[in-house]
């Protein structure tokens, strides 16, 4: 479970209608190791974009609420907990720490996240992990079309099911999902499940907050055929 | 018999010698030319245009006695720290990938010394370009590799590559030639694959996404730095407005005569406009706006010398950026290697396949052998010298037309030889007031 490094530690409540979005990651930004201000909660987000961009401090932060585009982005160390739903690119580029999105997501979550962990309780819309570089994501629902797009490394786990072009152009990253997929982009092909993955899967369902909704045994995985990692003019019809 | 005078064999233009060897290539090989570099039509250019220097009605400035200023700010709109150059030509963003490490030191030395940016690429921020570049633009790229917030804040300005002129509408290339270890690692591929990298942002598209990923960049930065966004020649009117309309400190328009490491012949021979085309409709956006002179324009592809400076300038950009030049004044296709030139069936001044990374000049490479044979130190003291001679050399043409500063050079400077020329830059026919299009 997530919890802050200083467990006792007073909330900060912060209300971004009245003290603005600047103000908050401002406050966020300034924050350094060691800090006793690691409990922080955001109310009144109204959608607000941007929020909570840039942290680079081992805090918690729980946003109330429903947030526009790029909550979360590049990510690094902090919890941040989403307590509604989250608009395009919730935690792009995210470095490290863990985000949580309590309802859906939209758009392009996760993009080019480079580590850390993004657990979406809902669904997520199309371009969920487009062009992941180390990231790991778990979607306790479904994802929708043209996810993982030319994903570079990391694990994307779907307990629900996959849309269209799953996986296109995909590089080395790791896809599980265990309902049904759409369609398989170009290139992206189901691998055998090793015993090395089921434990890597066991790892994603647990932190993934999703341990008591599905096994390891219950996926299936796919990884790049890397036909198309070396240009061959007969796979040009693949594209 | 009597003997008539016979046809000579005659060439067709439509299959020329170079039509037909395409031709012949595709057929052999299957796959479509790539190349590195710009456009190398011919295209209406900066030398269909003169200055008219000093007159009765005009008088110069003393070339050696009066001051003629050439610095320029920019990011003024909205970051808390803009920049401040002293001369108003930039290096354009170049990747560590495409150039070898002693290379991109070399750029960041130069333009220190010469008292200008440099700009990083598709690979990443490297320690030798940061560590040797006072200051420094960080391209925002659709691959994003290497992206961290770190890089971003220590980077003095921030720039979102929507295009580039060689090919607008097209992501970046590398092939597994130069795929090296330390770049397989930089951009988390696997080593020796052919990179092709995505066209568009992962994260957003159009006009009113870029405004919201304009704000996150800038919340990420606290607001302090200086974002760009640059443009291949392809709508200068329409990109323009649309990126000040997204809240963009400075736009970069790169017309087709400016470079790619690597990209399909056929895109960079076809795919937009000629650089002269591209500044008088993005000046007039941004006139149309009241934002010229509050956003900066940087001008950039087929940038050569001081000359060329003074016309962008004075067709109403801020600054120009050179990537190309660059790469020359560093020591690429110098005729010193032909003979390995030759070896590798090219000449010197034609050699264009930097995709492959054999560079005989060790500059667009990562071959550490070959990447040996460049000095940083002395390349960048090339750059330093070249960048100085264009500053003068556009401090004389201000001087003869009497002007105090770079930025005070203007159309009514300037007359056209072509008439294409004149329409695309909006400045009369040499001898003639007539602009074509203008309804003269």
């Amino acid at each position: 479970m997530l919890h802050s490094p200083v467990a006792d530690a007073a909330v900060r409540t912060f209300d971004l209608e009245k003290e603005g979005l600047r103000a908050l990651n401002a406050a966020l930004h300034a924050l350094r190791p060691g800090t006793n201000e690691t409990r922080w909660e955001v109310v009144n987000t109204k959608g607000s974009h941007a929020i909570a961009a840039g942290v680079d401090a081992p805090v918690t932060i729980t946003v109330n609420g429903t947030t526009g585009y790029y909550c979360a982005g590049m990510n690094k160390q902090a919890t941040i907990r989403v307590t509604g739903s989250a608009g395009p690119g919730v935690a792009e580029n995210m470095m490290s720490g863990t985000v949580v999105v309590e309802g859906d997501a939209s758009q392009y979550a996760g993009a080019t996240g480079r580590g850390g962990l993004l657990v979406i309780k809902g669904n997520a819309s199309s371009r969920c992990g487009i062009s992941m570089k180390g990231i790991s994501i778990v979607v306790h629902g479904s994802i929708g079309h043209m996810s993982a797009f030319m994903a570079q490394s990391g694990s994307l786990v779907v307990l629900g099911d996959a849309g269209e072009a799953l996986g296109d152009s995909l590089y080395e990253a790791r896809l599980f999902v265990r309902g049904k997929v759409k369609s398989l982009g170009a290139d992206c092909v189901e691998k055998e499940v090793r015993p090395e993955h089921l434990e890597l899967l066991e790892d994603l369902l647990r932190r993934g907050e999703a341990d008591g909704k599905a096994r390891p045994e219950e996926f299936r995985r796919y990884g790049s055929a890397r036909k198309l990692y070396t240009f061959n003019i007969d796979n040009a019809g693949a594209y | 018999m009597t003997e008539f005078p016979r046809t000579p064999p005659r060439f067709s233009h439509t299959f020329s010698r170079d039509a037909n060897a395409e031709i012949r290539r595709a057929a052999a090989t299957g796959i479509y030319d790539i190349r590195g570099g710009g456009s190398k039509r011919h295209l209406p250019h900066f030398d269909d245009l003169l200055f008219l220097g000093a007159s009765i009605s005009r008088y110069p400035l003393e070339g050696y006695r009066e001051r003629c200023a050439t610095d320029v700010w920019l990011g003024t709109r909205h970051a808390k720290a803009p920049i401040h150059l002293d001369i108003p030509v930039t290096i354009a963003g170049m990747s560590f990938g495409a150039l070898s490490g002693p290379a991109k030191e070399a750029l960041g030395r130069g333009a220190t010394a010469a008292g200008t940016s440099t700009t990083t690429g598709d690979g990443g921020m490297t320690e030798e370009e940061r560590g040797h570049s006072k200051t420094l633009v960080y391209q925002y790229l659709p691959s994003r590799y290497g992206m961290n917030p770190d890089d971003l804040r220590r980077a003095d300005a921030i720039e979102i590559v929507v295009g580039q002129g060689a090919k607008p509408g097209g992501g970046g290339m590398l092939l597994g030639q130069k795929i090296s270890d330390r770049v397989a690692e930089m951009r988390n591929l696997p080593k020796g694959i052919d990179q092709r990298s995505a066209c568009r942002h992962p994260d957003w598209t159009g006009p009113d996404d870029l405004e919201i990923k304009i704000l996150e960049l800038r919340e990420i930065t606290d607001w302090q730095k200086p974002i760009y966004v640059k443009v291949g020649g392809a709508r200068p009117y329409y990109d323009t407005a649309l990126a000040v309309k997204a809240g963009a400190d400075v736009v970069v328009v790169d017309g087709m005569q400016g470079g790619t490491a690597a990209t399909q012949d056929v895109f960079i021979e076809n795919v937009g406009m000629p650089t002269l085309a591209c500044i008088p409709q993005a000046v007039k956006a941004l006139q149309d706006l009241g934002m010229h002179r509050e956003v900066q324009l940087i001008v950039s592809g087929g940038i050569r010398t001081g000359a060329d400076v003074a016309k962008a300038l004075a067709l109403g950009a801020d600054a120009v950026s050179i990537g190309t030049a660059a790469m020359i004044a560093l020591g690429d296709n110098d005729p010193k290697w032909e003979a390995e030139y030759n070896a590798l069936g090219t000449t010197a001044g034609a050699y264009d396949d930097w995709h492959e990374g054999r560079d005989p000049a060790g500059i667009t490479t990562q071959d550490p052998v070959l990447a040996a044979r460049f000095d940083p130190v002395l390349g960048g003291r090339r750059l330093q010298n070249y960048l100085k001679v264009m500053t003068l050399e556009a401090q004389t043409i201000a001087r003869a037309c009497g002007k105090s500063h770079l930025h005070n050079l203007e159309p009514e400077d300037l007359v056209a030889l072509t008439v294409e020329a004149a329409a695309m830059a909006g400045v009369p026919l040499a001898g003639t007031d007539w602009i074509p299009g203008r309804g003269k």
